[in-house]
């Protein structure tokens, strides 16, 4: 469905794959052309439906006027955002669950039904101007491009006059005049199919996407919900940090003190126990640094502080006691908050792949690509060889991991069916510094 | 035995010259950044350094890199990492030059203050001491010339890799130091060590175990 086919070498066969493109636009055309005829009636039976609410009946018929149009309208943002390449958002009010008259209410001061009526007006007629032309310069081109067999293969009475009545033809050799004419039109339209395309996918979305207000406002929505989220993460992570320190290395310095002081006490009457005391003390201080030792590591892993993300990766790749590959294009260092989501949502898609995949080789790939809205994006994969089925809502590590990546804007895919692979997508929005 | 020592934090930094010096050391000099790590190393070009990995300006491994880049001019000098952490990755790259003369410890490890001082003279001598916490990492990860080698094999060539001398691992094994050569004579085997001397056989050895 998709119009951006992968680039071809070879010359002729650009040339063949570039025609059965465009020949599919054509078929598109002509549904579309349609497909906008019967549009233009569903505008009428849904404004004619509204009009009717006054009296009751308007209601059922507005609901089931509404679903059609939607249903409709949906069609198209779907072939628009193929055309387009990123996705064409519905913006519907939701429903309330009670009572139809509420519910006709809703769909009627929801300003994206008017504006779906508005496009399917507007489209009858702009449909003429882009899939229509398309269209007509091919079927002109054609004609014209064979006007010599269709002067054969007619009656003298007809097909004489193909450009008024001022030029008319009386032999076959004359005929041959329209040929370039109609080279002319089909190049014409092999020229201008993707434009008018496009311009046809853009109309779509500018009245069937959402608009800049319904935009900011579902972004105002998830900012703060993530903030929310945000925060509470940070709370309870340094609640978790605090209690570590005081039952671990808290705890263990105050022992240590203890044993130290006792020495201290007995050193003159009995040396042995001092001693005894002494490699106490040193197995706790070898205790509470191994704790702290892990709480660092949990907090901001001193490898990526030193190397970035693409050292402190290796560096987790080598201490993984599965086969783990690594494989980075980064343009240097990221900010650090970005650096850190990214060493710990890969951590955590390897945990899972170690844990629950039961997998014999892991790879990581890690790619910046530079994008026009923010610096760049951060795209990190992380496949397995494993049995697959991971699911998101099933484990809290993922689920934590996709948490803590959309407050960033970032997302997380898993794609993992059952016997595997695995493969966990996940992406980063951010500036490179 | 002529030493530096690199140590950024000054209660450290003078815990060490402590022990040092109470263990017959000479210490040259004890510097608390990266540059003027490089500079003192190779300029009086001591018998052993002593370095922390995390060093100021950066604040990261800039005591790593520098004894990198000393170990480049001077071939095989003799240099003991010490580490708040330990990871592969360093241990790697520190043995990268294969001139063998490298350490890689914890902090926690100068606590064991005999044992560290023995390790550092090891590593004075040319060998090859790592921290268990980065031998034993390695134990699950193995390439299939180590796959080869027997369960006791491993275990000998870990203790290898941790700069113990084959009567140490004798007695840490509670086997016979005869017993011992006859295994480590077995790792040579399977790793296809040609027969040059034992001493840069192990450090051969080791590497095979930490590039596994």
């Amino acid at each position: 469905m998709t119009d951006t086919g992968a680039p071809v070498p070879r010359r002729g066969r650009a040339w063949r794959t570039g025609l059965a493109l465009r020949l599919r636009r054509l078929g598109w055309s002509l549904v579309l052309l349609l497909g906008a005829a019967a549009g233009a009636a569903l505008a009428t039976v849904w404004l004619t439906s509204t009009s009717l609410i006054v009296l009751g009946a308007g209601i059922p018929l507005t609901l089931l006027a509404t679903v059609l149009v939607r249903w409709f309208a949906d069609l198209h943002r779907g072939w628009a955002a193929d055309r387009l390449g990123e996705p064409v958002d519905r913006s519907y009010l939701e429903l309330p669950r009670s009572g139809w008259p509420s519910r006709s209410w809703t769909v009627l001061r929801d300003p994206a039904s008017w504006r779906d009526w508005a496009w399917l007006v507007v489209n009858s007629i702009t449909i003429w101007f882009t899939g229509g032309l398309s269209l007509v310069l091919f079927l002109l081109g054609v004609t014209a491009l064979i006007y010599p067999v269709i002067y054969e293969l007619t009656p003298p009475q007809v097909f004489r006059t193909p450009l008024g009545e001022g030029f008319r033809l009386d032999s076959v050799q004359k005929s041959f005049a329209l040929v370039p004419i109609g080279a002319v039109l089909l190049a014409l339209w092999y020229a201008t199919s993707g434009p008018l395309t496009r311009l046809n996918a853009l109309v779509m979305r500018s009245l069937l996407g959402p608009t800049e207000q319904v935009r900011l406002r579902a972004r105002v929505a998830h900012l703060a919900a993530t903030r929310a989220e945000n925060i509470d993460t940070q709370a309870s992570e340094l609640r978790r940090i605090e209690r570590d320190l005081h039952d671990g290395a808290q705890a263990r310095l105050v022992s240590l003190g203890m044993s130290l002081g006792l020495a201290k006490q007995m050193l003159d009457h009995d040396p042995q126990a001092v001693q005894r005391m002494l490699s106490d003390a040193q197995t706790v201080t070898a205790d509470a640094l191994t704790e702290l030792r892990d709480l660092v590591r949990g907090i901001h892993p001193p490898v990526l502080a030193d190397r970035g993300l693409d050292g402190a990766l290796r560096a987790l790749a080598l201490a993984n006691p599965i086969k783990t590959t690594v494989v980075t294009d980064l343009p240097g260092r990221l900010p650090a908050p970005v650096e850190s989501a990214a060493y710990f949502a890969v951590s955590e898609a390897l945990s899972n792949a170690i844990k629950h995949a039961g997998a014999s080789l892991v790879r990581i790939e890690v790619e910046f690509t530079p994008r026009s809205d923010v610096a760049g994006e951060l795209v990190m994969r992380v496949t397995d060889d494993g049995r697959g089925g991971a699911d998101v809502d099933a484990g809290n590590g993922l689920r934590g991991v996709a948490r803590r990546l959309a407050a960033f804007d970032g997302t997380l895919t898993v794609h993992s069916p059952s016997g595997g692979p695995t493969e966990i997508r996940m992406s980063l929005p951010c500036a490179s510094s | 035995m002529r030493l530096v020592i690199a140590e950024d934090l000054a209660l450290l930094r003078e815990g060490l010259i402590r022990i040092f010096e109470a263990n017959g050391f000479e210490v040259l000099d004890a510097v608390d950044n990266g540059p003027d790590l490089l500079r003192a190393l190779t300029t009086l070009r001591p018998d052993i350094a002593v370095v922390d990995v995390r060093l100021p300006p950066t604040f990261t491994d800039e005591g790593l890199r520098a004894a990198i880049a000393a170990r480049k001019e001077i071939p095989g000098l003799p240099v003991m990492v010490l580490s708040q952490y330990v990871e592969q990755l360093y241990a790697r790259e520190l043995v990268a030059d294969r001139a063998g003369a490298v350490g890689y410890l914890l902090k926690d490890r100068v606590m064991v203050v005999d044992q560290f001082v023995t390790d550092v003279r090891k590593v004075a001598a040319g060998g090859t001491v790592m921290d268990p916490e980065v031998v034993s990492a390695l134990v699950n990860r193995r390439s299939a010339d180590l796959r080869t080698l027997s369960p006791k094999e491993t275990e000998v060539l870990s203790l290898m890799a941790q700069g113990r001398s084959n009567a140490a691992i004798a007695t840490r094994m509670l086997v016979t130091e005869k017993t011992v050569s006859k295994h480590t004579f077995n790792i040579f085997t399977k790793l296809r060590l040609d027969q040059s001397d034992d001493d840069n056989r192990r450090v051969l050895a080791v590497l095979a175990y930490l590039e596994a």
